[in-house]
């Protein structure tokens, strides 16, 4: 592949593209496709063909507010259908060319406006199984650049100015670490790429992998030629079947198109992906039990130093980040680390892509700019809560992070905001809550999700998640003292201080954030044996004589 | 420069100390008689950092290290007792006698039990916790010994020393959190198992999680100190 050819490649599918007058682009993604979107691309096809209309129905990535599905994006005029099913197909290939169905129009300007997609903007623009329509809206080409006319010192120090941190939770400068394991001596260097996304309701590197893997193959490779790495691994959850599968595809595309393999590009870089599935455990979302899962042992984290940079599979120097990260660096060396750094703030530069869920109108997946406020995420492009009731907090970074309540909407989005109020920045779950939503319930919650992912291996995390985990049960159930929430607060201390790996030193944050901010719910259960949401079944229970030690 | 003659001076509880390069903080501490509790490690094993009861502070950092995998380093100030670190473990004990059933006065190992003594040795006078009391299998299948999940700390001792000096690796943990076991082979039955019958990892369990048979309502001390040597002797020093 030269870079002529890569340009043919693209000019020839802008000129298929134009060949249409018009395109479907249906959601396929596994939100649209619960929905039964293929059914709907199936009857869309169908209806092209009879109508004789020029119009391209395409399979595509996420187009945004899921819960709205199955979505239906009409090009050129932008219109978005939601809720399309298969009885819509005459209907709306009818009206191509004409006014829009009016019935399945959907009206999410808000939503919309203020998000600035780098890692989603081809999502629900180009069928992700085809490498060519990638290829036709700039892909590959910063593969292209960097393999042709960067040395690797080069592209890490593009990567260390543009800002970009480790999207996979953890805010490490992702140039620091490049530059980290290009250091590391070893004769054999490993790029891993970690999709075992965990969090409960979190789904932003599922529907990249959906939607646009071949963003994340090229920034691997770009990974691996920085770093001297000549293999890779997609390191993905079983759970995510259609991302397996697409990055199956993909991998075999990317191959056919000589962007893995030996020469690729015409220069003597040579890289290579394999994809490994997990097996279904939380924790082999940590760095070092996802090593000794590729290497086939049990999943379990190890004490770090020495870090992976610099011993990680096999022992060889590894380089992990996270999938959103890789999808970040293409378009930073195609459009510079100048532009990439001016959007975010001073300290967390670029986009986040974040998976709105929970009591929220418009559930889905959005990316904006870092520096955004939580209540412009929630209320703006979110559409607030629906059914009338009341905001009560916002939970983000899954079992690890913390609920952030109505005093700190005006947050702005940022590694260390969200740290100084008691949560973090995490892959990028949020979950909203509302008024009918308990918080002590909301803490049980998690620590019983941290309680069962734990491996089992340091006693804190394995017992002391149990333990806390029946102290919250004993809160709810309106039959605990006060000498039980001193143990549950001493508990909280001992689990993240001591715990030997990141899932047990942070399992007790979301019982911390919510003791900060809603001490006041706890108490009324012990005290009043009362559920303010009216969540447990606590009313009614007799109130214990405290036993002071 | 080799290891072996390239010297770190450190300081561990303000006394000055010297270590080659790639000993570990508990390694040096223990050569100057400095105790560090540790119930996962053992002398001539690998060390996996799980019981956390090695933990150290170092002087200007907020986190804590195990000592049984922290490497030394020139200058270091390490802290090895301190009202946290008391506290700390503890509780790490407590949670421990909570989580399966460590009667002393009713088993095997009473008085030879490396968990009742790092109990008396920190402290621990009472357990804040409730015990949780699980009912585990006991597995009498093997013709010489015994193997009581409700005594087992999950130290994974057994599963090293089977592992790394036996070289059968007849032992390994299966399941997961709070409901991990430790298993003979794909967790059939010990006495049908690949089990070399050499006892080792009965040797190493510090509780009465692994017993010999015969020993049953005798005194029942263990031996795991013949690790190390077995070592020396194969790698011929």
């Amino acid at each position: 592949m030269t870079s002529e050819e890569l340009q043919q490649i693209a000019e020839t599918d802008v000129a298929e593209r134009k060949e249409f007058d018009y395109e479907l682009n249906v959601c396929m993604a596994l939100g649209c496709m619960s929905q039964h979107s293929d059914k709907v691309k199936a009857a869309l096809t169908e209806e092209v063909a009879r109508s004789g209309k020029r119009c391209h129905v395409r399979q595509t990535g996420c187009l945004g507010p899921c819960a709205a599905g199955p979505l239906v994006s009409v090009g050129p005029t932008g219109t978005l259908y939601g809720n399309v099913q298969e009885a819509d197909a005459e209907a709306v290939v009818e009206s191509l060319g004409g006014e829009p169905v009016k019935r399945l129009e959907t009206h999410f300007d808000h939503y919309f406006h203020g998000q600035h997609p780098i890692v989603l903007e081809n999502s629900g623009q180009i069928d992700p199984e085809k490498i060519d329509e990638f290829i036709g809206r700039g892909g590959y080409l910063a593969l292209m650049q960097v393999l042709t006319q960067m040395d690797p010192q080069t592209v890490i120090e593009q990567i260390s100015k543009s800002g970009l941190r480790g999207r996979g939770g953890g805010g490490y400068p992702t140039g620091l670490k490049w530059g980290t394991v290009a250091k590391a001596v070893g004769a054999q260097k490993y790029v891993i790429c970690n999709g075992d996304e965990g969090d409960p309701g979190a789904f932003m590197d599922r529907s990249v992998l959906e939607s646009n893997p071949q963003r994340v193959i090229e920034g691997m490779a770009i990974a691996a030629y920085a770093v001297g790495a000549s293999k890779g691994y997609v390191y993905v959850r079983a759970e995510y079947p259609l991302a397996i599968s697409r990055l199956t595809v993909s991998l075999r595309e990317a191959r056919r198109r000589g962007f893995l393999g030996g020469n690729i590009c015409g220069t003597t870089f040579a890289f290579d992906i394999e994809i490994r599935i997990g097996a279904g455990a939380f924790v082999c979302g940590e760095e070092t039990a996802l090593i000794a899962s590729i290497e086939g042992l049990r999943g379990q984290p190890r004490p770090r130093p020495p870090y992976p940079a610099v011993s990680g599979l096999w022992g060889s120097p590894t380089l992990i980040n996270n999938v959103e990260t890789f999808a970040n660096v293409p378009p930073i060396l195609r459009r510079g680390p100048e532009w990439y750094s001016s959007i975010g703030t001073a300290k967390s530069k670029g986009t986040k892509v974040f998976a709105l869920t929970g009591k929220i109108a418009n559930t889905g997946l959005i990316e904006v700019p870092m520096g955004m406020t939580l209540r412009e995420i929630i209320f703006d492009i979110g559409g607030g809560i629906p059914g009338g009731h009341k905001f009560k907090a916002v939970q983000t970074g899954g079992p690890s992070g913390g609920c952030i309540p109505e005093q700190h909407l005006d947050l702005p989005v940022s590694y260390e905001a969200l740290i100084d109020a008691g949560s973090m920045m995490g892959s990028g779950g949020m979950i909203v809550m509302d008024d009918t939503s308990c918080m002590v319930n909301v803490a049980r919650f998690f620590m019983e999700f941290c309680m069962t992912e734990s491996c089992g291996k340091c006693i804190p995390c394995r017992t002391g998640t149990a333990q806390m985990f029946n102290l919250l049960t004993k809160i709810c159930d309106g039959e605990a003292t006060h000498a039980d929430l001193d143990l549950l607060i001493d508990l909280c201390d001992v689990v993240k201080s001591t715990s030997l790996c990141g899932l047990g030193m942070t399992a007790p944050n979301p019982v911390l954030s919510t003791l900060r901010y809603f001490k006041d719910e706890y108490l009324e259960h012990i005290e009043n044996r009362r559920c303010p949401a009216g969540v447990c079944a606590c009313a009614g229970k007799a109130i214990h004589e405290e036993v002071t030690a | 420069m080799n290891a072996a003659v390239d010297v770190k001076t450190l300081i561990i509880d303000g006394v000055d100390v010297s270590a080659r390069a790639d000993q570990t903080v508990l390694e040096v501490a223990r050569e100057n008689n400095i105790f560090i509790p540790t119930l996962c490690h053992l002398d001539g094993l690998s060390d996996v950092g799980a019981c956390r009861l090695c933990l150290v502070e170092l002087k200007n950092s907020p986190k804590l290290f195990p000592a049984c995998v922290l490497k030394v380093e020139e200058g270091m100030e390490v802290i090895t007792k301190s009202d946290r670190l008391l506290h700390y473990r503890q509780t790490i004990l407590e949670l421990l006698f909570a989580e399966r059933n460590h009667v002393c006065s009713v088993c095997v190992v009473n008085n030879h039990c490396e968990l009742q003594s790092m109990a008396q040795s920190q402290g621990v006078t009472h357990v804040r916790l409730p015990y949780r009391n699980p009912k585990l299998p006991v597995d009498a299948s093997h013709e010489r010994f015994v193997a009581d999940q409700n005594r087992c700390i999950l130290c994974t001792r057994c599963v090293r020393v089977c592992s790394e000096i036996e070289g059968a690796h007849v032992w390994d943990v299966m399941g997961r959190g709070i409901d991990s076991l430790v298993i003979t082979d794909l967790n059939q039955p010990w006495g049908e198992s690949t089990c070399t019958r050499c006892g080792k990892c009965v040797n190493v369990c510090p509780t009465g999680a692994l017993f010999d048979k015969s020993k049953v309502g005798s005194s029942h001390p263990k031996y795991p100190d013949f690790v190390p040597y077995l070592n020396m002797m194969r790698e011929g020093q």
